[in-house]
């Protein structure tokens, strides 16, 4: 029973920190950047959503579609505020200016959404379960992974089948030669961090009924997801999904096994030694350097 | 012209007087963080006493208290830098403490060491009065670890008649005190065992593996011991794995909105505090409420004394150390020590009637025999035993 309950532990919790890692990846992937306070866009999900449905009373489904879109525009806010002017000046800052944009949202919602960790309610998700095997199984539990994994299948069809996922891939081969094929690059670069702003969301409010919501729910998590992308080969869709599940399935079962107090140590100690062994990440591959 | 300047200074003077005439007291507690309700209810309790010993003529021949808070946002280094700035800076007569244990630890060294008398009113760990200073400057209105992991065993056995304790505690310095209480405490009750320890983090979401694993060494009861959010989260873990087991409480899950973090299962968890608004009040307890009421608009009656404990503890508190300083007849901090020490006569307060509160060796107000029992009935309150 022990290790049943904890692989269900960690493939929510592992497909939660997928899907904010492929947040890191989408972005990665066309323009070489990323959002490194994508906790706390998660946290914005996750804040909007409760704010909508519970505060101001909003049937749940426009609540979640409401704060989905906003978490997309903060996407597209990070980009033109706290990466593209550092970009197109050749500079590295956007590294701390998105970190430092990430704390000033962390700030603006302690002011206004409060300082109490807030609950969302009960609803279906965590009302309803079924038994597996003897055991208790919720159906949160479920759709999570589900969740995480419909969104990498659907981005991996995305960027393979249609035409404007490979336009956005081709930017980051050559954003020059694309843009002379006809590829508006600032525009594949917005809509880059939109989509890893949605994966925040979504992350964000499944996570919220599991959790409490407060202004630094994301922080850890962020870092958790970013360890997962580099883990998984930060240019690889399917091995930052799946470096996401084995992060959640290692922590749970070192939980279970050993204790939680040796969790963080001995999980973040695994990164950096897989990292030692495969720096490029467990399905990762080197990028061909032109000399 | 002479007249004018004379008017002039006492214009000016008159207020920098009054200020200086005021006795100070501090007031280091969580105001904001996932413990913030914490420090309002303590604000709370603390706002209506001053303003009670003010209006009845303030203390030491008619000077009125000035309450000086600082926020710790529940850390312990934001706790000491406060607790400096409140006796350097502000130079306050004695000082109160919050909710968070590991913060008032960090705080006993410095308040021994500047001989400024701190009072805990709501952390519960051991050694914050039964600590290594000689003299002591700490004293609490409060209930003490050693003595609640005594009554949770005791209770776990006797209303649900749980025999196998396993242990869930915060991994902090608090719940390494309570886990130090409660071994000690099995030891002395032969009716119940403790079979397993659990540990847990403040962010941990979920707490599956670690009652899966108590679960499995045949726990018939958890004794829990941590603040509202992570408690709320071993709740919800609790609830998903579908294990029905009694849960019996420190009381650091009522310091926050616990019933709406924790969901349909809030009132499972049957746990501590000094003292309930609910059910027939004493004079201090019908004062109190009414003066909670006048003050605080949004308290309609005791259903919106959030935190209980943090008002009712603060509020017995600042009564107590008035009538400390008051007896030391100045705001010398080892004066005052002394006279909490020899406190003579006796104080009807709202816990109880206080006789003869501390001595030089007891500088905890409360016992086992002044803990109630509660469980949340939606959001109140409601003594269970």
């Amino acid at each position: 029973m022990l290790i049943p309950s904890a692989l269900i532990t960690g493939f929510g919790l592992g497909s939660m920190y997928g899907l904010l890692a492929l947040g890191f990846y989408v972005t990665y992937s066309v323009s070489n950047t990323v959002n490194f306070a994508q906790g706390s866009t998660m946290m914005l999900g996750a804040v909007l959503c409760f704010s909508f449905w519970v505060t101001l009373g909003w049937p749940v489904w426009i609540a979640v579609a409401v704060a989905l879109v906003l978490c997309a525009v903060w996407g597209v806010i990070v980009e033109r505020i706290a990466v593209r002017p550092f970009v197109l000046r050749g500079s590295s800052a956007w590294l701390m200016a998105t970190v430092a944009l990430g704390i000033v949202l962390e700030n603006v919602v302690l002011f206004t959404f409060g300082k109490d960790p807030r609950g969302m309610p009960p609803s279906v998700l965590t009302s309803s379960s079924f038994f597996l095997g003897g055991l208790k199984i919720q159906l949160l539990q479920v759709v999570i992974p589900i969740v995480g994994l419909s969104v990498a299948l659907g981005l991996y069809l995305f960027s393979r089948r249609t035409r404007y996922g490979k336009a956005l891939l081709a930017v980051v081969q050559n954003p020059d030669a694309a843009q002379l094929m006809g590829i508006n690059v600032a525009a594949a670069v917005l809509v880059a961090f939109a989509i890893s702003g949605l994966f925040a969301g979504v992350a964000g409010i499944l996570i919220a009924p599991l959790f409490t919501i407060s202004s630094t729910m994301g922080t850890l998590f962020g870092i958790k997801a970013f360890a997962v992308a580099i883990l998984g080969g930060i240019n690889n869709a399917w091995g930052v999904m799946l470096a996401g599940l084995i992060y959640g399935l290692a922590e749970a079962l070192i939980t279970a096994l050993l204790g939680s107090i040796y969790t963080q140590i001995l999980t973040f100690a695994l990164v950096i030694l897989a990292l030692a062994i495969r720096p490029h990440g467990l399905f990762g591959r080197a990028a061909a350097q032109k000399v | 012209m002479l007249l004018t300047a004379a008017c002039l200074g006492m214009v000016v003077l008159g207020p920098v007087a009054q200020a200086a005439d005021t006795v100070k007291i501090g007031h280091v507690a969580a105001l904001s963080g996932p413990s913030a309700q914490s420090g309002e209810s303590i604000t709370r309790g603390l706002t209506i006493a001053i303003d009670e010993i003010n209006a009845a003529g303030g203390i030491l021949g008619g000077r009125q208290i000035e309450l000086i808070q600082r926020d710790d946002e529940s850390k312990p280094p934001k706790g000491v830098i406060a607790a400096r700035e409140l006796i350097f800076k502000e130079k306050v007569a004695a000082f109160l403490g919050g909710i968070d244990s590991p913060v008032s630890l960090a705080i006993v060294p410095l308040a021994n060491k500047e001989k400024v008398p701190f009072m805990g009113v709501w952390a519960a760990a051991t050694p914050i009065t039964r600590n290594k200073g000689n003299p002591n400057y700490v004293f609490r209105v409060s209930a003490v670890d050693a003595l609640v992991d005594i009554k949770l065993l005791k209770y776990a056995n006797q209303k649900f008649g749980a025999t196998k304790a396993g242990l869930m505690l915060i991994n902090n310095p608090w719940g390494e005190s309570n886990e130090k209480g409660l071994v000690a405490a099995d030891q002395d009750n032969a009716s119940i065992e403790i079979v397993g320890i659990e540990k847990f983090e403040n962010n941990d979401v979920d707490m599956v593996p670690q009652l899966t694993r108590l679960q499995q060494a045949g726990a018939d009861v958890i004794v829990l011991v941590v603040n509202a959010p992570p408690g709320a989260q071993m709740m919800k873990s609790r609830e998903r794995m579908g294990w029905d087991v009694p849960v019996v409480s420190h009381w650091g899950i009522s310091g926050g909105r616990f019933p709406e973090l924790a969901g349909p299962t809030a009132g499972d968890a049957h746990f501590v505090q000094t003292y309930s608004f609910f059910g027939e009040q004493g004079a201090a307890g019908t004062r109190l409420i009414e003066a909670l009421k006048s003050k605080f608009p949004a308290i309609k009656g005791p259903e919106d004394i959030f935190s209980p404990v943090g008002t009712a503890n603060a509020y017995d508190a600042m009564h107590l150390l008035a009538r400390g300083i008051d007896a030391a007849g100045s705001t010398d901090g080892e004066a005052i020590r002394v006279a909490l020490e020899n406190l003579d006569g006796s104080y009807e307060g709202l816990i109880k009637t206080y006789t003869k509160p501390f001595s030089a060796d007891n500088h905890d107000a409360l016992g086992p025999d002044d803990y109630i029992m509660v469980r949340y009935v939606g959001n109140t309150i409601t003594p269970v035993e």
